[in-house]
């Protein structure tokens, strides 16, 4: 006990789990920002300090007046670029009192699509930089498309540099004009899916990072970290989801092969001799005992039961909510395997084969009608045909021009016929559910990141409802 | 419809705070959907187990994931022939406990047959390759789960969850695959294999506050004890057979404690009274609240923890 109590204040006994990621131009400061962040969240260790102060002053960063130059607590990446390899996404970890966070650092230049896609697809909020001294460019365009796309809950903008504009409120007016008038033309924010904040920072100097800068008295907002330490993360927004989801990654049905370790701790070997339960993580909304559930199998009838059970390592649990991973057990003796989905009963439609779909193209090796390829969504794998490519995103307008094939870093729209049927929702909702991955049969590559689209025409009151 | 927020972000309030899930309990959902993925999609997979708390807290996970039934796989250890006894004795206790196989993969057998060169320096680390990758060719694992966390270094901090290997077993940084949401690709050709990493968000503080909760067992000597050590390269060495002190050396007894289990030839102790697994979270935080300038901890933990940061920079 005496050391939950020592540990409280230091954030580390409560803290909930916040991911986010980076997006941002060249030469805009986000190494910096991300240094800014860990540094002054005191997240770098004094030998670690020691090494980049010693560096920066090799170098002769800040002249005269000496400093830091946080940009080289990333310097594994700086190097890397140096070299010309492939610049990655690098994962980074801090805590606050409030919180552990996760930073995805997505390189800003090469393959920027393929880095903001992966980075955006597991954040809570992601932070773009744009440097006041350039304003909106055409990056920042396509870098809010993307995250539009993916529906990335929270979208924080970071004008940086801040001061080296004198710290201007009319040049920040105009800039968070020009975002929140892309914004408007993308959609981001305005239809309740994401919400936009944008913060003057100088990640140099630290106004407005981790604590809110006085010489921004035009600026009544927070600072980044207390933003960062305070939205609601995308699982606890799930986890308040009305429509439970739950695909079935395996059934544990030990058959009296019982973990010894349990049965040594007194497990009633006779009571667990049948027992059936399936395995898997909570992608939305929450489960009760005695819920009603649907579940889906391919060449099944959509079948309803109850739930009987809700079990985790040992524990029987009254409810469970996303994103934990459960063991669950129903009423009913019926057939259900991996790639199934248990759904809350009334509030999925119907599988179907023909898949409408945004595909952000991630491989060099271009997308083509008519090729065959694998679908991996959920729990399940399938083929799938690539019946037509019915148009390319152009990211700085966001039209959709015409097109008959997606090279790498291009979004386009597309359908596709599998070879069975998918419990497949639109994206836009189920952000679980909704997405998937187009994979090369012949490599076993990743090729593109799908979003699952309406059919068209398709209605949401029209749907068929089970 | 549901949906996210408003264009007002909403912020959390305390009271929702209390309903929410710790990150411990997020990282362990997250490691156990990609343990249970990973069985599912795989005909052989193996986890890699040499007694050290990282390949501890992987077997417990493993556990959970599987409960009632048993772990579903067998684990493998890379044996240098230079562990600490103790360690050994850890692996056979907790491999009869889950009634597991264990697969060994011997160094000392390879170098006894001429097929590895013992080094000038005495260090068997570099030299675990060539079994570990013998043991995942003869058993036809095409999986193996191991403890490796992206805070550890710069370059595991690019490292995929599910990471492929070519039949060399190599890590080609430059051509992963990008990993997008929670849907793992693990897809791989014959002689391919893939190496999955479940604990790879977590930190080496989440790991000890997960042993905390969890109540997991670890080798003894991963908490303080007396034992005769000799200063050796800015370290503290245990003396054992294959770990002797030059005459120049002084032996003297001290309280330490191991903070990574390995090779007994070139993993040092440090000067530690963190007996138990809350002195030793308490610890491995000090090291954190000390840097971050604003709390004085304890001097004694403190600077144990700064020797320990300065030695794991050396490893």
């Amino acid at each position: 006990m005496s050391t939950e109590t020592s540990l409280l204040g230091t954030g580390l006994s409560s803290a909930s789990l916040f991911r986010f990621a980076t997006a941002g131009s060249v030469d805009d400061g986000k190494s910096t920002l991300v240094g800014r962040l860990l540094h002054d969240s005191k997240a770098i260790l004094a030998d670690q300090l020691d090494a980049v102060a010693r560096t920066s002053a090799d170098r002769g960063f800040g002249g005269e007046k000496g400093g830091i130059d946080l940009a080289l607590l990333t310097d594994g990446l700086r190097a890397e670029r140096e070299q010309g390899i492939t610049i990655d996404v690098a994962y980074r970890y801090f805590a606050t009192d409030r919180r552990s966070f996760i930073l995805a650092d997505c390189p800003g230049h090469v393959q920027y699509t393929k880095n903001t896609v992966t980075g955006a697809s597991t954040a809570d909020a992601v932070v773009v930089l744009i440097d006041a001294r350039k304003g909106v460019l055409e990056q920042t365009r396509r870098h809010l498309s993307v995250l539009q796309l993916l529906r990335v809950a929270h979208v924080i903008v970071a004008v940086n540099k801040i001061d080296l504009v004198e710290f201007s409120e009319s040049v920040f007016r105009d800039i968070e004009a020009d975002v929140q008038k892309v914004a408007r033309e993308l959609g981001l924010g305005s239809d309740g899916v994401a919400d936009l904040l944008v913060i003057p920072v100088s990640a140099l100097d630290g106004d407005n990072v981790v604590d809110r800068s006085d010489r921004t008295p035009w600026y009544t907002g927070p600072a980044l970290l207390e933003v960062l330490e305070t939205l609601p993360a995308a699982d606890e927004l799930e986890a308040e989801l009305e429509s439970f989801r739950f695909p079935v990654q395996l059934v544990i049905r030990p058959q009296g092969a019982l973990a010894p370790d349990a049965v040594a701790a007194g497990l009633d070997v006779e009571a667990y001799r049948d027992y059936r339960a399936y395995a898997g993580q909570i992608t939305e909304g929450s489960v009760k005992l005695g819920d009603q559930v649907t579940v889906l199998s391919p060449g099944h009838e959509p079948r309803t039961t109850t739930v009987t059970g809700i079990d985790f390592a040992g524990r029987e649990l009254e409810e469970a909510a996303a994103p934990q991973s459960v063991a669950i057990r129903l009423a009913e003796e019926i057939d259900i395997a991996r790639g199934d989905t248990i759904a809350a009963a009334g509030t999925v439609r119907e599988s179907t084969a023909d898949l409408y779909a945004a595909l952000c193209w991630l491989s060099p090796k271009p997308l083509r009608e008519g090729a065959k390829v694998l679908v991996k969504h959920g729990t399940r794998t399938v083929q799938a045909l690539v019946r037509n490519v019915t148009g390319k995103l152009d990211l700085a307008t966001f039209n959709l021009e015409a097109a008959s094939s997606l090279e790498l870093n291009d979004i386009g729209h597309a359908q596709l016929r599998l070879a069975a049927p998918l419990p497949l929702e639109n994206y836009l909702h189920h952000r679980r559910t909704g997405a998937f991955l187009v994979i090369d049969p012949i490599d076993g590559n990743t090729l593109a990141a799908g979003l699952v689209k309406d059919h068209p025409g398709d209605h949401e009151d029209e749907r068929y409802v089970i | 419809m549901s949906t996210y927020t408003t264009e007002e972000p909403t912020l959390v309030t305390d009271a929702a705070v209390s309903t929410r899930l710790s990150s411990l309990d997020t990282l362990e959902s997250e490691a156990i959907h990609i343990i249970r993925e990973v069985v599912a999609e795989f005909e052989k997979p193996a986890l890699l187990f040499s007694g050290g708390k990282d390949s501890v807290v992987m077997l417990h996970l493993a556990t959970k994931a599987f409960w009632p039934g048993k772990v579903p796989f067998p684990v493998l250890h890379v044996d240098t022939g230079h562990n600490f006894p103790e360690v050994i004795d850890f692996r056979d206790r907790t491999v009869e406990r889950l009634g597991l196989k264990l697969v060994v993969g011997s160094v000392q057998e390879f170098i006894d047959r001429g097929e590895l060169a013992e080094r000038a320096d005495g260090t068997r680390n570099p030299l675990q390759t060539v079994p570990l990758l013998d043991a995942i060719q003869r058993n036809k694992f095409d999986a193996v789960f191991g403890g490796g966390r992206r805070d550890e270094d710069k370059a595991r901090a690019k490292e995929r969850i599910l990471s492929l290997r070519d039949e060399f077993g190599q890590w080609d940084p430059r051509n992963q695959r990008p990993e997008l949401w929670n849907l793992y690709n693990g897809r791989h050709t014959v002689g391919q294999h893939v190496r999955a990493f479940p604990i790879s968000n977590w930190t080496e503080l989440d790991i000890w506050r997960y042993i905390e909760r969890e109540n997991i067992e670890l080798p003894g000597l991963y908490y303080a004890h007396d034992r005769e050590v000799f200063a050796r390269d800015g370290m503290w060495r245990a003396v054992g057979e294959v770990s002797q002190p030059l005459p120049h050396e002084e032996v003297i007894t001290k309280t330490v404690r191991y903070r990574t289990v390995g090779d007994m030839s070139c993993t040092g102790a440090v000067e530690s009274a963190a007996a138990d697994v809350s002195a030793v979270v308490l610890e491995v935080a000090a090291s954190t609240i000390t840097e971050r300038g604003a709390t004085r901890a304890d001097d004694r933990i403190s600077e144990a923890a700064m020797e320990d940061r300065k030695k794991d920079g050396y490893f």
